[in-house]
């Protein structure tokens, strides 16, 4: 485990990425933001041939809204990997998802007040 | 939905974001290496903070990349964050991230959708906060200063900072302890605060 905002060398870790994706280059973070909330779709099935990964992706995601960095945080998965999954499972109708996609300019007043109001309460 | 759930699964539940948050914010604390990022963090967070990685070389998987794996510039780094549901309907992450100028795939990642950025400062070691201040502003990030003062004794004024740094005069400086959550709460009020000036 590398200590945050460390570097490690690259290990057998990125070998398995590489398989886990088939190679595919990762997409960005433009659909689905670091702190984008997604769930499974209700009634959904496994697709067939589905590999251990997006296993563990469909049944983390079946208990309700996490982030895409939570979902990779929990299954100790690079987030890009997490991302690129995720992605497909989305485009395949399986995935649900809250907040808006990213702004680039994100300036919205009735956010950072729900935000300002939210952390005043936790200071007595 | 299984109408039968197991007590692992019940135990389970307490990592999900509460089912009627409807919005997700960020917000970024940077800062040089051992400034007190993951610790604030921790301080803020409702959930056991979370750790990732991101790969740094992300565009260029490739199977002849795979013969060179211990090419020093293919490095992975490690980010953390938390969690802070901030109303019924409204979450807020805290994403600690490095300052080095050599990770922009991640400060790329990172600034997308973020309010803005709190900007930890150890007033004994400005000059490490430089490269930083730089990314910050180079993604167009609106920041704060928090000034994280690891010894008590050493006193450092607001001037001597603002000085130091050659901030803006109307860049938020504040003085905080990132162990304690009130005066962490308090450092991104400041944050937060100035993003509402400018957004007026
Ligand atoms: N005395 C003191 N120590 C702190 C404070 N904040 C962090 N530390 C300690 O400084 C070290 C580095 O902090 P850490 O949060 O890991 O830094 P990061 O690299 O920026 O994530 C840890 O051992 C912390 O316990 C503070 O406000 N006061
Ligand atoms: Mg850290």
């Amino acid at each position: 485990m590398t200590t945050p905002g460390e570097e490690a060398p690259v290990t057998s870790d990125f070998v398995r990425s590489y398989v886990i994706t088939g190679g595919r280059d990762l997409p960005s973070s433009e659909e689905l933001a670091l702190h984008t909330l997604v769930t499974l779709a209700p009634g959904r099935t496994l697709p067939l041939g589905a590999g251990p990964e997006v296993k563990a992706i469909w049944e983390l995601c079946a208990g309700g809204y996490l982030s895409v960095a939570e979902v990779a945080g929990h299954l100790g998965l690079p987030v890009g990997v997490a991302r690129l999954l995720l992605t497909d499972l989305s485009e395949q109708g399986h995935l649900l998802r809250r907040a808006e996609p990213p702004r680039a300019q994100n300036v919205d007043r009735a956010t950072l007040e729900k935000v300002l109001n939210g952390l005043q309460s936790l200071i007595g | 939905m299984d109408s039968n759930p197991s007590s692992a699964e019940t135990a389970q539940k307490s990592i999900y974001v509460s089912s009627e948050v409807t919005n997700a914010a960020k917000i970024l604390v940077v800062g040089h290496f051992a400034v007190g990022k993951t610790t604030l963090i921790g301080s803020l967070s409702e959930i056991t903070p979370l750790r990732t990685e991101e790969k740094m070389t992300q565009a260029s998987v490739h199977v002849d990349d795979l013969r060179g794996v211990t090419d020093k510039t293919t490095t992975t780094v490690a980010l953390d964050f938390g969690r802070l549901t901030l109303s019924d309907d409204l979450v807020l992450y805290l994403f600690g991230t490095p300052g080095q100028q050599r990770f922009m795939q991640l400060w790329e990642d990172m600034a997308r959708g973020a309010l803005g950025a709190l900007l930890l400062v150890d007033p004994a070691r400005l000059e490490e906060t430089f490269p930083v201040i730089d990314l910050v502003e180079r993604y167009g990030l609106e920041y704060a200063i928090a000034v994280n003062c690891f010894d008590p004794a050493a006193t450092y004024s607001e001037a001597e900072v603002r000085e130091a740094l050659d901030l803006l005069p109307d860049t938020p400086v504040v003085y905080c302890d990132a162990r304690d959550q009130q005066s962490s709460a308090m450092a991104l009020i400041a944050l937060v605060r100035h993003l509402l000036e400018r957004a007026a």
